[in-house]
């Protein structure tokens, strides 16, 4: 039963891919489906917004999934051993941080995003910092790398707690590798700082500009 | 994986078991119990673990008998807390975890009622954890047919009794096969559901029921030697699970004394050292009694062993089955030992089972 259903599952969209890909091949409309085109019409600033959103997006769910897995074992370790619930705050923070640390690239990146009235925004310049590399690629940099990094701290904060409610002198053994654990996000940070660090903010061109042959501005 | 989603449902109260467990009692703390000289001694000394006040309203002379019923309410009071705290597939997991006193209750009850005893008294001494809604009524039963119709058609066991509707009088051998038909069928359930919660739990109590059904199956072969039970029917009592299933099983159905079921266990690794020196003992003239006893404890020992390791993985919920074994074996311990201290046994006191 289960291998005919991975079958359905697996081959019936590729199938569907495939035909519709065909029909459009022999109907002289192979053109329709085109990347550079889209990727030239879409405007920086939904590139630029996209790559904020998911900055700040992906690190508060990492935050938020950090501290319901570490609060959740601190609260039940805390019934027996309520001596641990001041020292593990200190996961609870940890977890924090991941979450700031997108909060703090979020505002840098928005100080790129400046107005510039539509004629002149599809220059160069533009496309790469709203575009091609720098926001929308930072962000999710940045992004990825704090909620996996609130991920890890967040369960390695979950054992610390219940490793310090078993034996006290285990806290500290873990909160070291709690701590290595959420230098993870610093990386990201870095990272993210670095990728926009030759991207200027939106400028408005000299005249009217279009790159591309695809964009009409109205 | 299951770290990330784990603590959604179960974090709360694998803290919490884990707290309770924190809470057992240490090797220094027995050796503080084993020094004691009366029982009064025994109860200071207990108030000062985590079991507190639990003997301060009983009248002085305090039975062993006591101790064992109070220290199981607290075990079933932590037990009920941690339930009420569940959600599926947990609690499912905890029902799984009643099932085995349910059994052992069926079975005292119907043996009690075949020995003519008193039906209340009877009803005392099931364990809290398996009472059933019905089960009084199992003591009007006088075969298997009425057992199931009266009492059991509604109740979770229902399924296990599947293979022993056909046994016709209720007599000392054939409760004995209803009861280990049940734990069979009961283990094998329970195996099939934690392999399909899958992960670490699958693991840790994979470990802990394989080595509960070959517990079982030598158990089960051991005291079969000299009584009537036929071969082919003890074959069929062996749980379909364990380390010894299926080779070793097959030895063990064959097997005539101690010396083949030990060669049956000789090829599972774990399994060699209990019948070491248990053996030479039945040799040196202890005779079977004195070496199946030994055999008991090691199995006790060893069981504690493989609960003390479920502890050492997070996110699973085998701790909760360890933690109720090694509260059970606990108790078995303090009765054990303030059963010394009141026959004043002072030279078997030692032979208690430690946990941590």
């Amino acid at each position: 039963m289960g291998f005919y259903s991975s079958y359905f599952t697996y081959g019936f969209p590729s199938f569907l891919a495939v035909v519709i890909a065909l029909y459009l091949l022999f109907t002289g409309s192979g053109e329709a489906f085109n990347v550079g085109r889209f990727l030239e019409e879409t405007s920086p600033y939904a590139w630029a917004s996209t790559g904020v959103g998911l900055c700040i997006g992906l690190s508060v769910l990492g935050a938020g999934w950090g501290i319901f897995v570490t609060g959740s074992s601190i609260l039940g370790g805390g019934v027996r051993a309520p001596r641990i619930r001041t020292k593990n705050l200190i996961s609870i923070i940890f977890c924090e941080v991941v979450a700031i640390y997108g909060v703090i690239i979020g505002i840098v990146y928005s100080a790129k995003i400046t107005s510039v009235p539509e004629l002149q925004l599809y220059t160069r310049e533009n496309y790469f910092t709203g575009e091609r590399f720098a926001l929308f690629w930072g962000g999710l940099t940045v992004g990825a790398c704090n909620l996996l990094c609130g991920v890890c701290v967040g369960i390695t904060g979950s054992t610390a707690a219940l490793a310090d409610a078993a034996d006290p002198d285990l806290f500290v053994k873990i909160l070291i590798v709690e701590v290595f654990g959420s230098i993870l996000g610093l990386f990201g940070l870095i990272v993210g700082l670095l990728m926009i660090g030759s991207a200027g903010e939106f400028t408005a061109a000299a005249s009217a500009a279009v790159v591309s042959p695809y964009v009409t501005v109205h | 994986m299951e770290a990330l989603f784990f603590n959604v449902d179960a974090g709360f109260i694998e803290g919490i078991v884990r707290g309770y467990k924190a809470g057992l009692l240490t090797q220094t703390q027995y050796n503080n119990l084993t020094q004691c000289e009366t029982i009064e001694d025994f109860r200071t000394q207990l108030s000062a673990t985590d079991y507190g006040n639990f003997l301060a309203n009983e009248t002085l002379p305090i039975s062993t008998s006591t101790i064992a019923d109070k220290a199981t309410q607290i075990l079933v009071d932590q037990f009920n807390y941690l339930r009420s705290n569940a959600v599926a597939p947990l609690n499912k997991f905890f029902d799984y975890m009643t099932y085995a006193y349910m059994i052992d209750n069926v079975i005292l009850l119907i043996t009690g009622t075949l020995h003519e005893r008193n039906t209340s008294e009877l009803l005392e001494r099931c364990h809290p954890l398996g009472v059933f809604e019905t089960l009084p009524a199992l003591c009007v039963a006088t075969n298997v047919e009425e057992l199931y119709r009266t009492a059991l058609v509604e109740t979770p066991l229902a399924p296990y009794f599947r293979d022993c509707i056909n046994a016709a009088d209720l007599d000392d051998l054939n409760i004995e096969i209803i009861r280990n038909t049940l734990y069979k069928a009961y283990l094998e359930d329970f195996y099939a559901f934690c392999s399909s919660i899958g992960g670490p739990t699958a693991e840790v109590m994979q470990r802990i029921l394989a080595f509960e059904a070959d517990r079982r199956s030598i158990n089960i072969t051991i005291n079969s030697f000299g009584t009537e039970l036929s071969k082919e029917r003890r074959a069929k009592l062996f749980p379909a699970i364990g380390q010894l299933f299926p080779a070793g099983n097959n030895a063990l159905a064959r097997a005539d004394d101690v010396d083949q079921v030990r060669q049956a266990c000789d090829g599972v690794a774990e399994y060699r050292a209990f019948f070491d020196t248990a053996h030479l003992l039945g040799d040196d003239g202890l005779g079977d009694t004195g070496a199946a006893a030994e055999l008991e404890d090691r199995f006790f020992a060893y069981e504690v062993h493989l609960n003390k390791q479920a502890f050492l993985q997070q996110f699973q919920y085998g701790v909760f089955y360890a933690y109720l074994k090694l509260k059970e074996q606990e108790i078995r311990s303090l009765t054990w030992i303030a059963e010394c201290i009141a026959q004043n046994a002072r030279n078997r006191i030692q032979d208690y089972i430690p946990t941590f």
